[in-house]
């Protein structure tokens, strides 16, 4: 394709586009997200590739391969277009059916997804349950484009808010629109975009300025930054060029985790076919305006996700935060104003010029504008990426979305933001999903984890979880910080372990709340956030560890012991699994398991049919 | 000129002052070790740390670090300074006992338990070695390396620095080296030997024979009351 010369141009190219292509020709799409890929759609890839070329029907139907849709669970999935039918967990025998139902317009019932109460099967896939509660606005976008194709973008409206922006001429306009739609950082802080990017604009121009895309989403559990990098890689460099032409800012920098090796190729391809387009570079379409945006790799590291970290990272330097003030607006990359905001934040950018500001406030509640990605995982049936307008209730994203618990045991709470946060316990699901809601209950929204667990978790092991990762991903400048995680584990390990007395307890608390004053950045402010949620709304399983040296769920290794119930059939099954050799017991006979041989592994558990072995 | 309030007093500094120094020049005490006159501001120990601001809004920063702006109110001493600074040196006497510094800062501050496992650690990664090898001696032979537990000082791959000059200024500035507590015992951390405030004696086993150059000692006091007791 030529280089775009002016917007012109661009609108015409858009025309052509859509034009050249028949809306009523079925389109076979494939999700093929890091996600889709790891469930086998690359073998669906293949053999639709395949079975079209030797059917002669490349011309009959369309194959699109784009990134995540959110429905994990159901993955490898295919929808169909324009229609809207929806295959979940397909196979590869599945796709040749698929393959020959579409050419003659019709559907295999037997492949559609079933709904979980009335068992019917249920055809579209805005009509399944995951799908009908969400308000997808940023990812449903990643269905209609393949992300390495940059006029698959444009034939979908991409690239027209930037239009509109520079037809505008008017900078001061574009940060007066963020600013009027209440978007909120989506990072985490919510801190009011509008007024950031204000910041950055008043910023004297001429010596430099950056705009940086924070793409190292770091907490465990969370992925919804990778599914809209790697599946609709366009949205975020056209957030950027608006943002960089509303600030005046000359380079742009993407932050990438070195672990998203999907999300690096996409934006890679992205970034060359914008620069060839004429959509970066000097003299963007005709403007005047011109901006660069370049990628910078990570390196393994969470605290880099903190900006004072990533903008020493970004230099070259080792990722250790600094004093702020002086704030990165003010000094930042090199010295120079520096803005940075998250993948999903920049997303927004183009919807709000789209729509309007306005329109975008009104989604969500006041203070609190717009959807939210959020990444539902852990004991929940329907796990995946969730988008719903801000405000919704926890129990409407549990139940009616997710689906309820995966086992028959009960959910019992939800961890929030990652490291970061804290605990949210099901009796207090009816709380609306913002930014104050949430930190009230004593958790924080985050980047939009969300970890469901049922009463097969043990929190004091969660708590354990989250020190543990947090003391190898703390920087080591701050003595408390270094220091108060090393001891907070070592305080929470003891307990796990039986070892736990009720002063080492208080002695937790009062640690948790120095570390909480003193250390300089966000990673050491929060660090005691897992421990502070759960001993507040579930100090009786602490007690139990301490008191009486039990785990109530199982989970603690040295304080759980296991045994084999009348339900023995006598199939020697776990005798046979065993690695240590510590069940005895003939064929037909009952079991027993040696506790001094036992390692406490699980093999048994996993491999008994009959549901014979008890942890306690 | 920047005016700015510590502990209700008002003083007016340049900009580019820091708290510690606008405090210090009040004559406040601020304990401080990882910093030193010379060497840039690191803000590691989080010894420094002063409260500001007003209300639910107000927190803790390292005064160290921290430049003063205009019409700041600082607290220098406030319970929750004091609680921070007290946890930090239990911190750090559960992990470096042998260095007389932290000892003498423990005893200042009141110090008298140490509820953690006890390490034995030779460095307290507050940085001076490195800042005095770059800034004063401009040899940058050492620096950081690793995060979090793994966090150490030293040459880039331990090899043999060959910008190193042996000046031994990185031990000269070294709060655990510098001067090393002889009287700690390996089993109790805490001494406060030198600064007299609970005299580790009391707890010897040949108490009777030691020459005791206090007094009247707060041990002896109390052991010579239950002996009257008893002998009453």
């Amino acid at each position: 394709m030529e280089r775009l010369k002016s917007v012109d141009e661009l609108k015409a190219l858009r025309s052509k586009l859509i034009a050249g292509s028949d809306p009523r020709v079925p389109t076979i799409v494939i999700t093929a997200g890091t996600c889709g890929q790891a469930s086998g759609a690359n073998d669906l890839i293949r053999i639709t590739k395949k079975e079209l070329l030797a059917r002669g029907l490349r011309d009959k139907i369309r194959l699109r391969i784009t990134g995540c849709h959110g429905f994990c669970e159901m993955e490898p999935s295919v929808l169909v277009m324009p229609q809207g039918t929806f295959y979940p967990k397909l196979k590869i025998a599945d796709m040749v059916r698929i393959i020959d139902a579409v050419a003659k317009g019709e559907v295999v019932e037997d492949l559609l997804a079933k709904d979980p109460e009335t068992g019917k099967r249920i055809e579209k896939q805005n009509d399944i349950p995951f799908y009908k509660g969400q308000v997808r606005t940023i990812l449903a976008r990643s269905e209609s484009v393949d992300p390495i194709r940059i006029s698959d973008y444009i034939e979908n409206g991409g690239y027209s808010a930037l239009a509109k922006v520079l037809s505008s001429g008017n900078p001061k306009w574009v940060v007066d629109e963020i600013k009027a739609s209440g978007l909120r950082g989506r990072g985490g802080a919510g801190f009011p975009t509008g007024l950031k990017w204000e910041l950055l604009a008043k910023q004297r121009n001429g010596n430099g300025k950056f705009v940086v895309c924070n793409a190292d989403e770091g907490d465990p559990g969370a992925y919804m930054d990778r599914s809209v990098l790697e599946g609709n890689p366009h949205s975020i460099i056209e957030g950027m060029i608006i943002g960089a032409y509303g600030t005046g800012a000359t380079d742009g920098v993407i932050y990438v985790r070195n672990e998203y090796p999907l999300a690096i190729k996409h934006l890679i391809i992205a970034l060359r076919q914008a620069h060839e387009l004429g959509l970066l570079g000097k003299n963007i379409l005709g403007s005047g305006f011109s901006f660069e945006v370049r990628m910078v790799r990570g390196a393994g590291a969470f605290v880099c996700g903190e900006e004072t970290a990533m903008i020493k990272s970004i230099e070259g330097m080792a990722g250790e935060p600094t004093q702020r003030p002086p704030y990165p607006v003010e000094k930042g990359i090199e010295g120079k104003p520096t803005a940075i905001n998250n993948v999903e934040t920049w997303a927004n950018v183009p919807v709000i010029i789209n729509i309007g500001a306005s329109e975008f406030a009104k989604i969500g509640t006041k203070g609190n504008s717009g959807t939210k990605i959020f990444s539902l995982v852990g004991k929940i049936k329907n796990t995946g990426l969730v988008e719903v307008p801000m405000g919704t209730t926890i129990e409407k994203i549990m139940y009616d979305i997710g689906g309820g618990a995966v086992s028959a045991k009960k959910i019992k709470g939800v961890q929030t933001g990652g490291p970061s946060g804290g605990c949210i316990p099901a009796t207090l699901f009816n709380l609306p999903i913002d930014y104050e809601s949430l930190a009230k209950a004593g958790s924080i929204m985050g980047s939009g984890g969300m970890i469901v667990m049922d009463e097969g978790t043990c929190m004091v092991d969660v708590a354990r979880y989250f020190m543990n990762f947090l003391k190898d991903e703390s920087c080591g400048k701050c003595y408390t910080c270094r220091k108060g995680t090393q001891r907070m584990f070592e305080i929470l390990d003891d307990i796990t372990k039986g070892q736990g007395t009720l002063e080492s307890l208080d002695l937790l608390e009062e640690l948790a709340v120095v570390v909480k004053d003193t250390t300089m950045c966000g990673l050491g402010q929060t660090a005691a956030n897992p421990v502070l949620s759960t001993l507040r709304y579930f100090r009786d399983e602490y007690a139990e560890h301490i008191l009486n040296k039990r785990c109530p769920a199982g989970v603690c290794k040295e304080l759980v012991t296991y045994s084999i119930n009348e339900n023995c059939t006598g199939c020697m099954l776990c005798l046979k699994a065993c690695p240590e050799e510590a069940i005895t017991g003939k064929k037909k006979e009952l079991h027993v398991i040696d506790m001094s041989k036992c390692i406490k592994c699980g093999a048994c558990k996993s491999v008994c049919k009959f549901e014979a072995v008890d942890v306690k | 000129m920047i005016t700015l309030y510590i502990n209700d007093l008002p003083v007016q500094v340049e900009k580019g002052t820091t708290l510690l120094e606008a405090a210090r020049f009040l004559g406040f005490p601020i304990p401080t070790l990882c910093s030193m006159e010379g060497l840039t501001p690191y803000g590691a120990c989080r010894l420094c740390v002063v409260e500001i601001g007003e209300g639910p809004k107000a927190k803790l920063v390292s005064s160290c670090t921290y430049p003063a702006e205009e019409g700041l109110r600082v607290r220098t001493a406030s319970s929750r300074v004091v609680k921070a600074r007290k946890m930090i040196l239990e911190l750090l006497l559960a992990s470096c006992p042998q260095s007389k510094i932290v000892q003498d800062l423990a005893s200042a501050h009141e110090v008298r338990q140490q509820r953690f496992k006890q390490e034995y650690e030779d460095c307290i990664m507050c940085g001076l070695c490195t800042r005095m090898c770059e800034e004063q001696m401009m040899a940058k032979a050492i620096g950081f390396r690793g995060r979090g537990e793994k966090r150490s000082i030293g040459t880039p791959f331990d090899i043999r620095s060959e910008e190193c000059r042996l000046c031994g200024g990185c031990i000269y500035v070294c709060p655990a080296c510098q001067l090393r507590c002889t009287y700690a015992e390996p089993e109790k951390a805490i001494c406060g030997g030198c600064a007299n405030l609970s005299p580790p004696c009391i707890e010897k086993e040949k108490f009777d024979d030691m020459m005791c150059y206090m007094d009247p000692c707060v041990a002896c006091e109390k052991e010579t009351t239950t002996e009257k007791k008893a002998a009453r």
